[in-house]
């Protein structure tokens, strides 16, 4: 028998009370929750860095570049676990020819170019451009070539050109933020606008989306700061972790709260799905939401955060604090977009059953292909900060 | 006032110029001829859903060969069921008249998959059996003419 | 002044350059613009309009209507994919609801419950319901489901990409991804058999009429005048689907 055939029995034989026989398998797999996991990261990664241009939070000043090329790396990478998840990928290009303008996912293929060439690409090119001229000054040989093109060629560095960078890298940024908005807004509003789908549909869903990503995105960067410097021998700044650590703080409980007023509404007001809804989150879903997303992803850091920011203890234990509040929050987020997406198709439509999911390791929707996907972005960042190294950028002192 | 547009700006403009020029002429070539004949679609569409091979001919065809069991079938109370609902799909048979291009089920399962005793089921809707008593053991063909049921062979 | 006069070349050629862009641009943006802008649908009141009555009250469960349907349509005969299928709902005496649907229903139903424990028992054929203002049809980033100027919702097999958003949104559970070729799919209302004036294969196999499909426009119709004399419902009214298949004595248990 095709073993797709025969997992599709397997998972008739786990499913309990009655489902839309067409539901048997899911729809949406792992790499629709590392999807909006991974532009989580880039939205999350580019506000942060947004926050020291626009509102001068000067003490962020050292994670700009490296929040940038993060948010650069992930951003490469993001169209992949989509386009290897499509059962007709050579055909994905006509999402850009012809968008259907009433689907959200239409716009998908001109938000992504729009924050990838207009607001990502130009913020880091306005920010690097006096440093590539000098650097191809500098350099000989193939590198020389490489900083030519990608200075497209203009080599005034004089100051009055040197200012223009710095006003058009602040409108950039300025714009900047309500893209990233959008870029990750609309992930939530995919799933928000399914009025099928009652775990899904709710006007909050965009805002609980966007308060994640940004909880992820500060939480990385944090996180690459802290290997960065470890892995140069460079000092790791507590004062840094205690700045990235505040805002962090604040992001987390707007997104606690938030979260947890979409699930206080729908408790009270019990609308017809809520039956079935209250067996999945005790049922199927109670460990990634309660233990993983709840107690390790946001009380645990929640409680930890709120002691350093109270209690300034040594500064070795802040550190290994600050590192585990990291990894703990990106379980927490990957956990959320697991519970979305998968917990959303687990139970029937028939509101009387569930299915069953069980992710398969190999094959392109796997959980080594979702793997291979989360990783590429860390080797991207690395070629990135060496063709493009913040630490020896061109000082502008005026 | 000195007219001085940055280089850089200047640069980009022209970057982006022709980006997008080359991405409209692309697509250009690349959006379907038929597509937003009738809405946001291919319009060649609505004709290859045209093209599937149909597999049930209707009764009709049926009974430009099979005039005596029309007779028959209309004069007792399987008259309103057409003939592909017991015998399968019929157009293989029409274009090749060959009789193993066509199904004859008699098995009691088949019958009963209409009339074995179900609460579901109305009592106007259907006659039901209860096939673990009746008659067990034999083909409800033995003693009904699928096409004369109540006309009883023997 | 030699750099005056590098200026003033350079801007002649960059204005140049600026027209031509713009005018290339715009060529095709209005060549463009029907696909651009959303396309207003030809409503040809000459064609029929098309809608769809169950009558459960008649449906006895035989499963004729969804074995035909994988007949005529290169549906896959395994128990995963179905453009339509029956359900047996059997209501307990203590109010608990048993819904089941083996196989679609294609080898009929047996009954589970013994007939002093049943309150209510019926069958729900279930099948697409073209809906008026479908959400499958909304969410498709690129135009490969649709509504037919018949009022069918059809597919394009050879455009779409297999997103499976479509099947997301469906609040009936009609759709699939079909497992050879690899794109959605769904019932069709036997759109190639419409078009040659013959019965989609269900309603043609239905041993009872208890399915029935027809003009919507049409007063005269056999459909229309069962809507007149009947009171009929559409699966989830809350979600405004504008759904085109109207059950007539449709208990409350029914999702």
């Amino acid at each position: 028998m095709d073993p797709h055939y025969q997992h599709l029995y397997n998972i008739l034989a786990n499913s309990q009370g009655y489902i839309f026989p067409n539901e048997i398998d899911l729809q949406w797999g792992i790499l629709i929750v590392v999807y909006p996991f991974i532009t989580g990261l880039v939205a999350g990664a580019f506000i942060l860095a947004s926050l020291e241009r626009v509102f001068n939070v000067k003490i962020l000043k050292s994670t700009y570049q490296l929040a940038l090329l993060t948010a650069m790396s992930f951003l490469l990478v993001a169209t992949m676990p989509l386009i290897s998840h499509l059962s007709q990928p050579q055909r994905a290009y006509e999402i850009m020819i012809t968008p259907h303008s009433s689907s959200a996912m239409a716009i998908f293929g001109f938000v992504y170019l729009w924050y990838l060439m207009v607001v990502l690409l130009l913020e880091i090119w306005f920010d690097y451009r006096h440093s590539m001229v000098v650097w191809s000054n500098e350099k000989r040989g193939v590198m020389k070539w490489v900083y030519k093109i990608l200075t497209l060629g203009v080599s005034d560095i004089s100051p009055e050109t040197v200012k223009w960078d710095r006003k058009l890298g602040y409108i950039i940024t300025v714009v900047g933020i309500p893209s990233a908005f959008i870029l990750h807004g609309y992930v939530g509003f995919i799933f928000g606008s399914i009025k099928a789908n009652p775990w899904w549909s709710t006007p909050l869903m965009p805002i609980i989306f966007l308060f994640s990503a940004m909880v992820s995105g500060i939480a990385i960067v944090m996180l690459i700061y802290m290997v960065i410097n470890y892995f140069r021998k460079q000092p790791i700044e507590v004062d840094v972790l205690d700045s990235i650590g505040k805002f962090l703080f604040f992001v987390l409980i707007l997104d606690f709260t938030l979260e947890g007023l979409d699930q206080i509404h729908r408790i009270y007001l019990a609308e017809e799905s809520f039956e079935i809804i209250k067996l999945l989150v005790s049922g199927k879903l109670y460990l990634t939401l309660f233990v993983s997303q709840g107690l390790v992803g946001t009380i645990i850091p929640l409680i930890a955060l709120a002691f350093l920011q109270f209690y300034k203890h040594k500064i070795k234990l802040r550190k290994t604090m600050y590192f585990i509040v990291g990894i703990l929050v990106m379980v927490g987020v990957y956990s959320m977009r697991w519970n979305v997406v998968i917990g959303g198709q687990l139970f029937s439509k028939s509101f009387s059953g569930f299915t069953s999911f069980k992710v398969g390791l190999i094959g392109l929707d796997g959980t080594l292909m979702a793997a291979f996907w989360l990783l590429i972005p860390f080797g991207i960042l690395v070629f990135l900060l060496w063709l493009l190294p913040p630490w020896k950028m061109v000082n502008e002192e005026e | 006032m000195k007219h001085y547009i940055p280089p850089q700006l200047t640069r980009l403009a022209l970057a982006f110029a022709i980006f997008i020029t080359l991405f409209l002429v692309l697509r250009n070539f690349l959006v379907p001829d038929t597509f937003g004949e009738y809405g946001h679609y291919r319009g060649a569409s609505l004709i290859e859903n045209e093209q599937p091979e149909i597999h049930y001919s209707g009764q009709q065809a049926c009974f430009e060969c099979h005039r005596d069991i029309e007779d028959l079938k209309a004069q007792d109370v399987h008259s309103e069921i057409h003939c592909e609902t017991c015998h399968g799909p019929g157009q293989k048979h029409v274009i090749s008249s060959k009789a193993t291009d066509i199904l004859k089920p008699s098995s009691r399962e088949f019958c009963g998959s209409c009339h074995v005793m179900n609460a579901a089921k109305s009592k106007n809707a259907v006659i039901q059996v209860d096939l673990k008593e009746h008659n067990i053991g034999k083909n409800c063909t033995e003693c009904h003419n699928p096409h004369q049921p109540w006309e009883m062979k023997k | 002044m030699g750099n005056e006069k590098i200026n003033s070349s350079r801007r002649k050629f960059l204005k140049s350059a600026v027209a031509i862009a713009g005018a290339t641009i715009g060529y095709q943006v209005l060549k463009s613009s029907p696909v651009l802008i959303s396309a207003a649908e030809p409503k040809d009141e000459s064609l029929p309009w098309y809608g769809i009555v169950i009558d459960i009250q008649k449906c006895i469960g035989c499963g004729s209507c969804a074995k035909a349907c994988k007949n005529e349509n290169d549906v896959p005969v395994e128990p995963f994919f179905f453009r339509t299928w029956i359900e047996q709902y059997t209501v307990k005496n203590d109010g608990s609801v048993d819904i089941v649907s083996p196989n679609g229903g294609i080898d009929g139903f047996e009954q589970r419950v013994p007939d002093e424990d049943i309150f209510k028992s019926f069958f729900v054929p279930k099948m697409c319901n073209h809906c008026a203002k479908s959400p499958c049809e909304q969410v498709c980033p690129v135009g490969a489901t649709f509504l037919s100027p018949e009022g069918v919702v059809l597919i394009d097999e050879k455009y779409c990409i297999g997103c499976r958003y479509c099947v997301q949104a469906c609040p009936y559970g009609c759709r699939f991804i079909h497992p050879v070729k690899k794109v959605a799919n769904k019932c069709t209302l036997c759109y190639h058999r419409l078009k040659k004036n013959l019965a989609p294969a269900c309603m043609e196999v239905c041993p009872t009429g208890a399915r029935m499909y027809g003009n919507l426009r049409d007063k005269n119709s056999e459909l229309v005048k069962f809507l007149k004399e009947h009171t009929t419902h559409v699966l989830r009214p809350n979600l405004n689907t504008g759904a085109k298949l109207y059950y007539n004595a449709l208990s409350s248990e029914v999702r």
